[in-house]
Order: structure tokens, then sequence, then C-alpha cells
């Protein structure tokens, strides 16, 4: 017996029926239209499938669909602010950062996830942060230098925004 | 005529020899005669057979020519991943 | 015909820069489909059962309640695939192995399979279906499936090439001998001699992307496939093989690729997602599980090899021999002749003997995967060489440049090898800052060479000018990390115009002539070689409609950055055109512009490659972790540097998680105790330090631009460089890969043992 969820997905009021027993994995992937969404183990252990509850890190394979029940999900899919990448995004392709790109959306939500909890993470936070993450394709050197240099960037931008906020 | 190197496993449809001679203008003439002369290595051939010529191996292009005195060598074909 | 190979240009002004690769965008922001994203109308859900019993006699399938289940819409057992293969061995044993037939031959070989109008729906039909067996003795050990005593797996197995031919089945399915020289007489004039047998574990490729494919095959007998593949054209011939269907029929389309390293070089699942969509008469979406990619789809050989070598006080090696035994599942490989092949690539030897057996186990069917079967062998030489160096007080890089191939040399497996790379990553190991870095307590730096055979083959490559100037490039061959921007530089420097002007795609088997996988480090290498030619059969036909444009001869137009140019007399009031300006008025001047190339791309040459790299052991719980990592390895020429250095950095930690983490584990009653990422543990970000990487460019002679292969030989070295750098830590020779904190345990305990 299918159930009727209500949730916010990248912004958007989304209304999805799922199984009682689905993942949230399979609910966005396959009800909802959201492929960024990558099954690689389904069994939370390759991150591929890595979104925002609520803000909150997850292995959207081990949620139930029906837990977005009037929760905040983010994807991959809402990254960007309409053609504009956000900085992840343009640094893991300015950096090479994936080769094959089937770990790339678990990635770039762990890592602003990351980013959001620690602005200036040292080489070693970075990657304990994204030890969850597996990558097969790039021995992850790419992946920390794109992070470390979207840390860069994004702490210039927010004090370049202070300064000109105490001018104003 | 070039002399021909066989591989081990080869060896026994070709009698044990390590090397035999065959008058074979290129590769394509030389699977032909093989095949011709030593019937057992037509498995071989079918599921492929790579050929150095001179240090280069050639996995296909039977068009090639086997140059006067040449270094050749049968070696099974190699897969990659 | 191969393009026409002048001597390599040496000035670039695209190949060698870093653009953004044509499909980055995508990849970033989720709109790129990989091969479970795709969907066709009315789709059914697949499912297969697969076997609990690692070798058992199928003796009935009872299909009948399942297919009774509301919902299902075809069950299919190895009666609907059945054999068209015409004696085809190597096509037999993928059928066999994508549904047994009359045997199931390991834990999680498929027996049936299910499609359904949902996943609940299938995975209830699979547990209404039947099976009886009869359970056999199982055998899952190399060294023991190779002893005369061990179950046999196939009573009709008798070992190839050996004289005479034995009489009696065994589970050593072939041999093969390479080599020169006489050993006995080598190992003589040795003054040390150091034997020793070495263990590799089995591995898995690993990749993050399950496999995953939709199939549709209509009743009118044609059919299309979308599916994750290293090669479209080879699985379209095959499967249409299989399936009886004409080959011009099965239309295949290459989805993105998530992963692939040599495992989606094979069929797994295809051909049965083609047969339950006959049986259905609807397309069906067959995906993997995890589970299912560890027990069901090709690891590497876990292997067992006997090393011999001896070696003079001035550090010339005499004699080298080994004896390699690969498992390759339950149906003959190739495998082991390769490791016998690759063992001693890398050096000068003039005595050498190397003896590939094949054996078969109840193991998943192995395939191939990066550089297949090298590293195993390089475990075995190279930990060897360096203990010999050890015994003669020699610095462990300045043996193997005392001993390296280089042109000239007789290869250990068999022709002299031509100009080689080899010399080259040695002496850049030699200088680099790496190798003088001071070390703290419990660390240990070691080194390894590692040896690769690249090889080209058939391709076919399209070309067209649109008519705003901008050029798409198609190819055949699937871009597995980055190739479509290289092939893109590679066209933009040909026509000597902007990167962002070219477009490349990857066409599907009804756009181009047969193209053979991405494997074998071909992608680059074989597609540049056509795409090239092809831009050259553009640039003849844009010189000749100039011409016309122009009314002068062609013989008066040069081309030259990206535009045709006239020259001599009379000419020179006409200002260059353009390829916009000639592909504007190209319906005027005879239609479309094109070029179109096939050819068979040989040459690509061997690849050779050294590591450095430092670990550090913890003594109490044998834990051990690279520290520093330095990769060597000779590109031709870089089309994409940033993407050479990536295969160099993947590489190398593919082959770090095999020397430290990896292996299959199989319980006494045959069946995979570790078929998910929880327990087979590949490298996570915060096992690894950086990957140094170092770019030699030594142009192939056999490539217009000068480039090889870059793909595999990078996995090489990492297995022997680490076990080298444990024994320089602690004085013990590591032989069982991988070097789990146990096993570490072990040899440090016995080591104190031995010296107390």
């Amino acid at each position: 017996m299918s159930m009727v969820v209500n949730s916010t997905i990248n912004g958007d009021p989304i209304e999805f029926s799922c199984e009682p027993d689905e993942t949230l994995m399979d609910a966005l992937r396959n009800r909802v239209g959201l492929k960024g969404v990558k099954e690689g183990c389904g069994t939370g252990d390759c991150g591929a499938c890595s979104i925002r509850l609520d803000g909150a890190l997850v292995c959207s394979c081990l949620v139930l669909g029906a837990e977005a029940e009037g929760r905040k999900v983010d994807t991959v899919e809402g990254m960007s602010d309409g053609a504009q990448l956000h900085v992840l995004q343009t640094k893991f392709l300015e950096h090479a950062a994936l080769q094959c790109g089937v770990c790339t959306p678990g990635f770039l939500i762990a890592a602003q996830a990351l980013l959001e909890k620690n602005p200036t993470p040292s080489e070693e936070e970075i990657r304990y942060g994204l030890a969850g993450n597996l990558c097969r394709c790039t021995g992850y050197d790419k992946i920390v230098r794109a992070v470390q240099d979207a840390a860069k960037t994004m702490n210039k931008r927010s004090k370049s925004k202070k300064t000109t906020g105490r001018k104003k | 005529m070039a002399t021909i190197h066989i591989w081990g496993a080869l060896r026994p449809c070709v009698g044990g020899a390590e090397t035999i001679d065959l008058q074979a203008g290129t590769i394509g003439e030389l699977m032909r005669l093989l095949e011709e002369q030593y019937p057992l290595t037509e498995p071989f051939i079918e599921s492929g057979i790579a050929v150095s010529i001179n240090g280069t191996i050639y996995q296909d292009s039977w068009q090639k020519s086997l140059p006067d005195n040449a270094e050749i060598y049968l070696l099974p074909r190699i897969a990659g991943g | 015909m191969n393009a026409e190979n002048k001597l390599p240009k040496q000035v670039f002004r695209s190949v060698g820069t870093r653009p953004v690769r044509p499909d980055g965008v995508d990849k970033v922001t989720g709109r790129a489909r990989y091969g479970a994203d795709y969907d066709m109308p009315g789709q059914l859900v697949g499912r297969i059962l697969r076997s609990p019993h690692p070798h058992a006699t199928i003796k009935k399938i009872d299909i009948t309640k399942a297919e009774q289940l509301p919902g299902v819409k075809a069950v299919i057992t190895s009666k609907d695939l059945p054999d068209l293969t015409n004696g085809d061995e190597d096509l037999l044993a993928i059928l066999e192995n994508c549904m047994a037939r009359k045997k199931a031959y390991y834990d999680g070989h498929a027996v049936a399979a299910v499609a359904a109008v949902d996943a609940n729906t299938a995975k209830a039909a699979l547990k209404l279906i039947e099976v009886e067996y009869k359970i056999h003795k199982h055998v899952t050990d190399v060294d023991k499936a190779a002893d005369p005593k061990a179950p046999v797996l196939r009573k009709d197995c008798i070992t190839e090439g050996v004289s005479p031919a034995p009489t009696k089945a065994s589970n050593i399915a072939a041999q093969s001998e390479f080599g020169h020289g006489d050993v006995a007489k080598g190992f003589k004039q040795a003054d040390h001699i150091v034997e020793r047998n070495f263990r590799t574990e089995q591995t898995h490729q690993g990749y993050i992307e399950p496999h995953a494919c939709v199939a549709s095959v209509s009743p009118d007998g044609t059919g299309e496939m979308w599916v994750c593949t290293q090669g479209h054209f080879v699985f379209r011939q095959q499967c249409a093989q299989l399936l009886g269907l004409d080959m011009a029929k099965l239309r295949v389309t290459s989805s993105e690729i998530g992963g692939g390293f040599g495992g989606k070089t094979h069929l797994w699942l295809e051909p049965v997602a083609m047969a339950l969509s006959r049986k259905a008469n609807l397309p069906v979406k067959l995906v993997m599980t995890r589970e299912d990619v560890f027990r069901a789809s090709g690891p590497t050989s876990a292997t067992s090899i006997d090393v011999k070598i001896g070696i003079k006080n001035d550090g010339t090696i005499t004699a080298g021999e080994a004896t390699l035994r690969y498992a390759s599942g339950p149906w003959k490989g190739s495998w082991a002749a390769l490791g016998a092949m690759t063992a001693f690539a890398c050096y000068d030897l003039k005595n050498v003997k190397t003896t590939g057996i094949e054996v078969l186990v109840n193991r998943p069917k192995t395939t191939a995967y990066r550089a297949p079967s090298a590293p195993m062998a390089a475990f075995a030489v190279e930990s060897v060489i360096d203990e010999l160096a050890d015994k003669i007080d020699m610095d462990a890089v300045q043996v193997r440049i005392k001993n390296a191939a280089g042109e000239g040399t007789q290869s250990s497996y068999g022709p002299v090898y031509g100009p080689i790379g080899i010399g080259p990553t040695l002496e850049a190991a030699a200088s680099h800052p790496h190798m003088s870095a001071p070390l703290k307590e419990n660390q240990g730096r070691g080194m390894a060479c590692g040896f690769w055979f690249n090889f080209g083959g058939q391709s076919c490559t399209h070309i067209n000018i649109d008519i705003d100037g901008s050029v798409t490039l198609t190819v055949g061959t699937i871009d597995v990390g980055g190739a479509r921007a290289s092939l893109s530089l590679v066209v933009a420097e040909e026509f000597g115009i902007d990167y962002e002007q070219v477009k490349t795609v990857i066409g599907d088997t009804s756009t181009l002539g047969y193209n053979e996988m991405t494997d074998g480090s071909r992608g680059t290498f074989a597609s540049s070689m056509s795409a090239i030619a092809s831009v050259r059969k553009a640039i003849d036909e844009m010189i000749s409609r100039a011409a016309i444009m122009w009314d002068i001869p062609a013989e008066d137009i040069e081309w030259r950055d990206g535009h045709a140019h006239a020259t001599g007399k009379g000419h020179a009031n006409l200002a260059p055109l353009s390829i916009a300006d000639i592909a504007a008025r190209a319906g005027k001047t005879g239609g479309p512009i094109a070029g179109h190339t096939e050819l068979n791309a040989d040459g690509a040459g061997v690849s050779f490659a050294t590591h450095i790299c430092d670990v550090e052991v913890d003594p109490e719980t044998g834990l051990t972790r690279v520290i520093r990592y330095t990769v060597i390895q000779d590109a031709g020429k870089a089309v994409h540097p940033t993407y050479v250095e990536g295969q160099f950095q993947g590489g190398a930690t593919q082959g770090i998680g095999w020397a430290l983490n990896e292996e299959y584990v199989y319980g006494e009653d045959g069946r995979l105790q570790n078929p998910g990422f929880l327990d087979y543990r590949i490298p996570v970000c915060s096992d690894l330090p950086m990957i140094d990487t170092q770019i030699l460019e030594i142009p192939n002679p056999n490539h217009p631009y000068g480039i090889r292969g870059v793909g595999e030989t990078s996995i090489v070295p990492p297995l022997a460089a680490i076990g080298n750098a444990v024994s320089n830590a602690f004085g013990v020779r590591m032989t069982h890969v991988p070097m789990s904190p146990p096993r570490i345990l072990d040899a440090l305990e016995k080591a104190e043992t031995e010296t107390a």
C-alpha cells in the first residue's frame, strides 16, 4: 500500500508517493526523478547517494522515503544557483576531481556539509570529512585539492562580503 | 623465408618446435600458411594471435608486411583492463 | 591503414593544456546519465536468482509458481538462452556464466531470472523458484585446486599447451612457457640466489557503479540496449550472437560509465536482460546489487607464484625463473600467460624462463583488471630483486638500472625491444627528492617497477563540420576518465582551432563502424590516431571547397591555423577562409563536409613505470599506512596532463588497496564472506596521502603526436613497492598480499622469534 509524502526538495514543495519500505534513495530516483542521487551499494558504505536531510548529511539509501515527510531534502540537483555553479562544482571541474563522475554528486554534497561545519578544514579534516564517500578512479588527491581550493575561494568571498557590509 | 618464434602454449600445435620457417609476405599470409601446415593452430588463430614484428606488436592488421629478416614472434592475444 | 605517422609533432598549441572536460558540468550537476539512470516506456524490473552453492549440479528448476504470481511477466532459465555459440569456446563460457546450464560453478552463479512490474514483485517471484541441486565438493584456493587430488570442476578439462597431452582431467586448464637462454647455467653463474613463493589474493575492480542495463527486444527481431560498458560494439556483437539477432538490428547505446577498470569489458547480465525482454515482450531494466557485483562479476585472479632469481656480486642478474599459478574461476582464462609474459619484462636477462598455469576454481569468472595479471607477477619479482640488492649491498634503484631493459634487449616474452622508457623512469626515481627525504621511526621506503603492454586495435571516428564552423568528433570508444577532453584537444590541435570549437561525443553502435573496447590503455591512443586521420580528410575537403569558392587550383591552397590560405602568385588579395567561412558555403560547393576514418591502430608500444613509496607501520596493531607516494611514468605525450596524472594516481591507489586491504574471503563452505564495501575495504580518503606524479614524455614513434596509453601501468608497481617499504622498515619480507594488519603482525612476531 503506497503512502503520500510531502517534503521540500531543493527548495520546492514536492509531493510523492512511495511504498512504506521504500528507501528515500529509491523514491528520489524513481518517484521524483532526481537521478543525480546514485546507488553504489545500497548499504550506506559508499556515500554515492549522499543528500542533506534538514541540513544533515545522510546516505539516502539508509533513510525511508516516508521519513522525508515535512522535512527539507537537498540533492546535487539543487546545488547550483540557476546557471551559476556552486564554487565546489567549479573547483571539481577545474581540478579534474572526477574521472567517471558517478561518486561526484555524493562528494559534492558531503564537501558542502563539511565546509558549512568547518570553513577552514586542514587536509586531514577534509580527508576524514570525506571518508564516508568512496571514489575508485582518482585516488582522492584531486578531490582534496578541489575542496581545499573551494574553501579558500569561499572564505575570500565571505570576507569580501563582510568588508562590503561594514562599509555600508 | 621468415623464422617465426612460437610461444610455449602453441608449440604442441606445431610439433613442439620453438621456431618454424614460413614463406609469408604479410601477417595474413602467415596465418593462412600456419593454419594450412599446422591445422591444430586453428582454434588459436580463431581466438586471436598477436604478431610481434621487430618488437612492435600487431593484434590485427593482417595486411602488415613482414620485412626481410624481420624478427617475428607469435604471442597470445593480449587482454586489457 | 594507419594515419600517416610522420615524425611526431613537437610544438603543440592545444595538446598539453588543461581545459575543463566537455562532459564536466553534467557530471557535477547530476545530469549525466549512467547505466541505471535511463528508463524505457513500459519497462519491467529484472532480478536474478543465484546459486548459494559453490559447486552443484542443477537437477531441476521449477518456475511454475513464480510464473503464476500476479505482476510477473517472464521467468527464464538456461532453456531460454539456447546455445548458439557454434563452437566458440569463449562465447560459450560467457553464456554459461550469464546463466548456469547443467552446473552452478560458484556461490552467486545465476540460475534463473524474472521480470516483473516492480521490484517487490520480482523479489517475491525469485523466492517461488524451486531449484533442486546435487551438491559437489568444491575448491576455491588456487594451490589446492592445482593439486591432482582436488575435486575436478570439469571432467573434460585436459591441460592445453603440454606435450604429450595429459590423459586425465584436472583443474589445470592450460600451461604456457616463455623465455630464452639457459636458466640452469645462469643460476650457476650467480653469487646469490633467492627463491620464494608469493601469494596474492583475489581483488575486485571495485567500480562504484554496479552493472546496469535496459534491454528491449521486439517481436520483429530488432533490439535496443542502454548499458554501462567499456565497449558497446563488443557487447552488441556478443549479445546478438547469443540471442540469435542480426547485429545491425541490435542498437546498443553506451551510458556514462561509473568506472570499469576492465570489469565492464565483459557481459555479466546483458544477455539475461535481453532474454527476459524477449519473453516478456516488454523492455527490462536489470541492475546488479553491490552484493551481485562482488559475487558474480569478474574479479581478478588469486595467484601463487614461485620465483627464483640469481645475481652476481656486481649486481648483474644471471637468471630469472618463475612458475605462476593464476586462478581463472570456472572457465579457462589466459591470465597466467599474461603474468608469465610480464613478470621479467622490465629487465635485460640472458637467461629467463616463466611458466604460466591457468587454474580452475569455484569462484566467479575472472576478468581483466587494469594491466591484468601484471601486478601479481611484479609483486613477486620486484620483491626478490630488492632482497637480492640487499644481499649484495647495492641500492635498490641502482640494481634495477644495471639490469634495466633498453633498446635492443630481448624481452622476457620474446621480441627485441625498440626504444622504451624503463631506464628514464629509473633515472628519474634515482634523482627524485622523495628518494632522499628523511624517514622517522617505524617508517620505511620502497620502490618498484612495472610493465604493461598497451594496445591499439580497431577504431572508427567521424568528423562533422557544422555550418557555423563548429566541429563534432564522434568516436566509438567509451570515455572512462576524461577521453572526450583529450580527443577534443587533439582535434583542435590538428585543425589549428580552439578547444571550445570542438565537441566530442560517443556514437552508438548504429552511427559508426566497429570499435574495440576502451581497454588496454587504447582509448586515447587509438581514437586520437583515427581522429587525426579524420581531421586530415576534412581539411582536404575544405581545401577543395575553398578552391571552388576562390576559383583557384587546390594546389595553391594550404591549411594553417584553422584557415585555408591561398599561396602563390596572384592570390595575395585573397583573405584566409575560416572553417566557418567554408562551412557556410558548403551547400553551394558540394554538400556537407565531413571526414571519416577506419583503421587498426597498431604500434601502441609497451609502457613502464617506477614508483616510490613510504609506509609507516604500527608495530602494536600491524596497521600499515602509506605516508608518501610518487609515480613516475612515460606518457609519450600527455594530451591533457591533469587527466594523465589522474590515471597515475587512480591506478596507484588501486594498487595500494590491493597491497594493504582488499581481498575476497571465502569460508569453508565456499561462500564469499565479504560481498560489500564494508568488509571488502577499498581505500578511503583518510587512508591516503597526496599521490605525487612525474610525467615523462618520450614520444611514441608510432603515433603522429607521440601519444602512449597511460591507463593501466600505474597499478603494477604498488604491491611490490609497499612490500619493499615494509621490508626496509622492519627487515621482514612480506610474501602474501594483502599485507593486512594480521599478516604484518605475524611477520613481525616471526622475525622477533627468529632474532631472539
